[in-house]
């Protein structure tokens, strides 16, 4: 698969959010406003594509080496809790207005399945460190597509005549499954 | 024996290599925090509100302890919390200005001509989108409310297709000062009388031609003034609080009455807040 290929894959064929359905938590809970679903976007972006990196080099290097797959799980869930708290550290001493933009969402992608989910399927796919990156990079930037289109038509969704058992959430559900289905229309694009 | 050594081994390292790295790298990058905010923290609300114009309670609470803002910045929590975050900061408490806020618009249903009939969503920022809304005036309050529905604290309500602040109930919270479209609600010392009830900046013939109570430009006020409280500029009169000595001759003076005398006007209005 060239990385061209890869990066339409994974943002728009098999968007994480609509195709594949993980990380449907932080796409409802942090989709209210435009601003906190850009700040989750790039928080992500860049979680995710350290995690499936770093990730990746342990696989090859320490697992497969040793025959221990079946620690996968626990193993990557170590890592990206680490990282996240990391980067957390860092952004707090080097640039604190990105962190108190990303605020309470930088320690919540510990738990966004998007973050482990990438990760392992990139080792599932067989993929190599460079296709790796690509499609951890793709698999974020798909998600930061999905939040921001939704958190759009939130604004929006606010301030419309909604009937009234519809208001909230029922109303973001439908929303969702519907963009669920127009992304369904890229199928057969790669 | 390898099969339960490695997994040991290789986890409990893992675990213990991230650990090391995470305590040094929380060694290097340190922020210094002055311990003084999370004292001032302590004593705000923390309602998170958002009305001093800070990303909430932690956020006006740095600005208070550099130096940004006033000890008196949180205006949710009036003189009681101005005093304890003075009595933190060790600094006089000074005096607290309790503000209310006020809609700077008169043109109710009958005083105010149409320019079209909106029959759309009842919310004021989406009937602004509209040809800047359905009055003639392109100043003046929409009246649908939008500062109705974002009051927390039950202080406006809709009469006549205007919007009226209770000066008993607001806050000053600056909820509805930010929600409305048409910046129309500012917040003035609560203990004012005189308010220039316009906000329309035309010409005082093409004000008389849609609006019965708007501010004319005629500057009868701006003339009689005995402390010269009143500025003149983009045909609309303004008053400078600083100066005002509650003397009332402008509300008096001012030909299309767009001058208001608050403390009647909330009189006016108890019946509509009793229900």
């Amino acid at each position: 698969m060239s990385l061209f290929s890869i990066m339409i894959s994974t943002i728009l064929v098999n968007n994480y959010v609509f195709a594949r359905f993980l990380g449907i938590c932080p796409f409802l809970g942090v989709s209210n406003k435009m601003e906190t679903a850009t700040g989750m976007g790039i928080a992500v972006t860049f979680v995710t594509t350290l995690a499936s990196v770093i990730t990746y080099t342990i696989q090859k290097t320490i697992l497969d080496t040793l025959g221990l797959q079946y620690l996968q799980t626990i193993v990557f869930i170590l890592v990206i809790a680490s990282l996240v708290q990391f980067v957390e550290l860092a952004l707090k001493k080097m640039s604190p207005t990105l962190y108190s933009a990303m605020g309470v969402y930088l320690p919540l992608i510990t738990t966004n399945c998007i973050v482990l989910g990438v990760a392992i399927l990139n080792i599932q796919q067989e993929l190599n460190l460079i296709q790796t990156a690509t499609s951890a990079i793709g698999a974020s930037l798909g998600f930061f597509l999905a939040l921001v289109l939704i958190a759009s038509l939130r604004e929006k969704m606010d301030i419309a005549d909604i009937p009234e058992a519809l208001v909230g959430f029922p109303i973001t559900l439908i929303a969702a499954g519907l963009m669920s289905i127009a992304f369904a229309g890229f199928a057969g694009l790669v | 024996m390898t099969n339960i050594i490695n997994p040991v081994v290789v986890l409990g390292g893992l675990g213990l290599l991230f650990g090391v790295l995470l305590s040094i790298a929380s060694k290097i990058f340190v922020v210094a925090t002055n311990p003084k905010v999370e004292e001032v923290l302590g004593v705000l609300p923390g309602a998170n509100c958002g009305a001093c114009g800070y990303p909430g309670c932690a956020g006006c609470a740095a600005a208070i302890v550099e130096g940004r803002a006033p000890t008196t910045a949180c205006t949710i929590g009036g003189a009681k919390v101005a005093a304890n975050v003075a009595n933190v900061m060790g600094v006089n408490a000074g005096t607290f200005d309790k503000k209310v806020a006020v809609v700077k618009c008169q043109g109710d249903c009958d005083k105010a001509k149409d320019k079209y009939i909106y029959q759309g969503i009842a919310d004021c920022r989406i009937q602004s989108t509209l040809a800047g809304g359905q009055k003639e005036c392109t100043y003046g309050c929409l009246g649908c409310g939008t500062c109705f529905d974002v009051c927390k604290f039950n202080a406006i309500r809709m009469i006549d297709g205007i919007a009226v602040v209770n000066k008993e109930n607001c806050t000053a919270c600056n909820a509805c000062v930010l929600a409305c479209p048409k910046n129309i609600i500012e917040l003035i010392p609560y203990d004012s009388t005189a308010v220039v009830k316009c906000m329309s900046q035309d010409k005082g013939k093409d004000v008389r031609g849609y609006c019965s109570t708007g501010c004319i430009g005629c500057q009868i006020c701006v003339k009689n003034c005995p402390v010269d409280a009143f500025t003149f500029e983009n045909n609309l009169a303004r008053i400078n609080y600083d100066k005002c000595i509650d003397c009332l001759i402008c509300v008096e003076k001012c030909p299309t009455n767009a001058i208001d005398n608050m403390s009647i006007v909330s009189e006016k209005f108890a019946k509509e807040f009793a229900n």
